[in-house]
């Protein structure tokens, strides 16, 4: 299986003029696995996916793509291994469904060449992953939220790439569209084995989805492992700073964050 | 099941490939048919037998010298001016994702104008020394726009508002310097401003026929990036698009067109505001409308042109009459937007 790569982070530091926002983050990310970036807003949950991914250069560090350097890469290789989907990309006006997953073909295309037979394809194929292929020659400004989510995860899709980073994709979207997106994406990891990471804020979908965690806390790596091994009342109270209760999640048997406020706490 | 959606999406795909191949070739033959229109349509008016044989450099009396002369230089500086504000306005206002936006939010036009209405008034200087002066000056208002909104990184925000801000003072340079002008030089600094055919000299038109065959191919090639950028930085990005790069080469390439252009013509108004967005909702979404936007732009200009030589009783220079039909969409424009709130 070719799909294997080593994805490493040594000794990342990034962040803003004066203002550091990640600081010495070092980490693996298991290939072919479901991997989830948890943590408190502001934590640099966000700005760590953008620098792994090359968005945001890194102010020190190294990352590496199986043992080159990610900034080494031509554009267009290192946009056919890894895609992204940014939290909030930006919708051409007028533009047909169809087209805009078609856009993620990009880098597997020559400099003028028009849609080529595998191109069709890869949109069919991930237009049927996201289940939107009925609206493919709508124009995207039709759709609802959760539809247009589904449309921008089929272009990444669209682009075929062994590993996939998210930003956040099931924000604004109602519990029924979280889940369904979240079951469809991995579909897509057990199906062809994609290297999938994103970041969420639901922790408990966070357990329920993710083969492994990592726990940011103000741009620091404070944990990492299996959701069961690592997912506490501690650790939540550490990163969150949410008192509260872990128990079984009765359906998937992952770790349940209950929280516990101010009223209504019987125990 | 598979099948099935390959042909939903293909016969969509061939459709709008169609509708667009079509649009694109009836554009260029309106533009063509303008071409031979003016090259027609004068005081004295020639059969089209008479025009291809002065074309194709035979002796024909009267014709030889209104149409190669006079109608020749004025179609010629219509088609590559028309050409470059088509493009290079679509440049702009994909680039910064802004249907306001064109080539004189970055101070182009008015760095011209103001170069070259000081050249007239203050300095009495030729029309060749005023197209040179112009082109300097539009290129150097470029450049102090993007240093001055140059901060840690590029947002189109900033540069929009610096640009507004330089623009505003360059046009109180040009009114002033309009006040204190000579009677007699004050009407060809307007003139100037207004953005005319008039008086095109084939030799004066090589330096813009070079510069917009360089780099409208340049653009026209970059049109798939292009329409890349429009998803916004990251997403461009992450899909393997140099942005940074292809940014840098789109503005020099619009840039130095639209400087020549406006060095030759002067501003012609709206011509780089109104095309792209026409062309667009000709030939529709999913394809580069580079080449569609330029064609726009040539048919706007011929035909302006055309309508302010001859359909009224005194004649009216090409930026009169495309001003007159770009107020307009520009209200219709601002209506729709602060509608959708997003003004």
């Amino acid at each position: 299986m070719d799909k294997i790569h080593e994805f490493r982070a040594e000794k990342l530091t990034s962040g803003y003029e004066n203002k550091m926002i990640l600081e010495d983050i070092e980490l693996e990310i298991p290939s072919n696995k479901i991997s989830v970036i948890i943590g408190a807003n502001g934590c640099g949950k966000s700005t760590l996916l953008k620098t792994l991914s090359n968005l945001i250069k890194s102010s020190s560090g190294n990352i590496t793509l199986d043992g080159k350097s990610i900034s080494k890469f031509p554009p267009k290789q290192l946009a056919r291994i890894l895609g992204i989907l940014p939290q909030s990309p930006i919708v051409p006006e007028g533009i047909t469904v169809a087209d805009l997953v078609g856009r993620g073909r990009f880098p597997h295309q020559s400099f003028l060449s028009g849609w080529s037979k595998k191109d069709y394809e890869a949109v069919a194929d991930a237009m049927e992953i996201m289940k939107i292929t009925e609206f493919a020659n709508r124009d995207i400004d039709e759709l609802s939220g959760g539809q247009r989510q589904r449309v921008w995860i089929a272009m990444a899709l669209a682009q075929q790439t062994d590993i996939l980073f998210l930003d956040e994709p099931t924000t604004f979207l109602d519990i029924t569209y979280q889940v369904e997106i979240l079951d469809l994406l991995t579909d897509l990891n057990r199906k062809y084995g994609t290297t999938i990471v994103m970041v969420l804020h639901d922790i408990n979908l966070s357990a329920r989805y993710a083969d492994y965690i990592f726990a940011l806390e103000q741009g620091r790596l404070v944990g990492e492992g299996k959701p069961a091994d690592i997912i506490t009342s501690t650790l939540v109270e550490d990163i969150f700073g949410l008192n509260c209760t872990v128990i079984n999640d009765p359906v998937s048997g992952t770790p349940l964050v209950v929280p516990k406020g101010r009223y209504h706490v019987k125990i | 099941m598979m099948n099935e959606s390959m042909n939903l999406i293909m016969v969509g795909r061939i459709k709008r490939r169609r509708r667009f191949i079509l649009v694109t070739w009836l554009l260029a033959i309106i533009a063509f048919a303008l071409c031979c229109t003016m090259l027609m349509l004068g005081n004295t008016i020639y059969p089209v037998t008479d025009v291809i044989s002065v074309l194709l450099g035979e002796q024909v009396k009267g014709a030889s010298f209104s149409v190669g002369t006079i109608r020749l230089p004025r179609m010629v500086a219509g088609v590559f001016a028309g050409f470059a504000f088509g493009i290079s306005g679509h440049v702009f206002q994909t680039m910064l994702r802004n249907p306001l936006a064109n080539p004189n939010v970055i101070g182009i036009t008015a760095g011209s104008s103001a170069a070259a209405v000081f050249c007239i008034i203050v300095l009495h200087a030729s029309s060749t020394f005023v197209s040179i002066a112009s082109i300097i000056g539009g290129l150097a208002t470029v450049i102090v726009i993007f240093l001055l909104s140059k901060g840690s990184s590029f947002s189109i925000g900033r540069l929009i508002l610096i640009g507004i801000g330089i623009q505003a003072m360059l046009n109180a340079v040009i009114s002033y310097l309009l006040l204190i002008g000579q009677h007699h030089d004050v009407p060809t600094a307007m003139r100037w401003l207004s953005g005319s055919l008039n008086g095109a000299k084939m030799e004066n038109l090589y330096a813009l026929m070079v510069t917009v065959l360089i780099f409208a191919p340049i653009i026209i090639l970059l049109g798939k990036r292009l329409d890349m950028l429009e998803l916004g930085e990251q997403t461009a990005t992450s899909l393997g698009v140099n942005t940074d790069r292809t940014r840098v080469i789109l503005i020099i390439s619009s840039v130095l067109i639209i400087a020549l252009a406006t060095a030759t013509t002067g501003p012609i108004a709206f011509v780089a505001f109104l095309s792209g967005p026409i062309a667009k909702r000709l030939v529709g979404i999913g394809f580069s409308s580079v080449i569609p936007a330029g064609l726009v732009g040539i048919i706007l200009v011929l035909a302006s042109d055309l309508i302010g030589q001859f359909a009224f009783v005194a004649r009216y220079p090409v930026g009169v009459i495309t001003g007159i039909l770009g107020a307009p969409y520009l209200i219709m424009l601002l209506i729709r937007m602060n509608r959708k709130e997003e003004l």
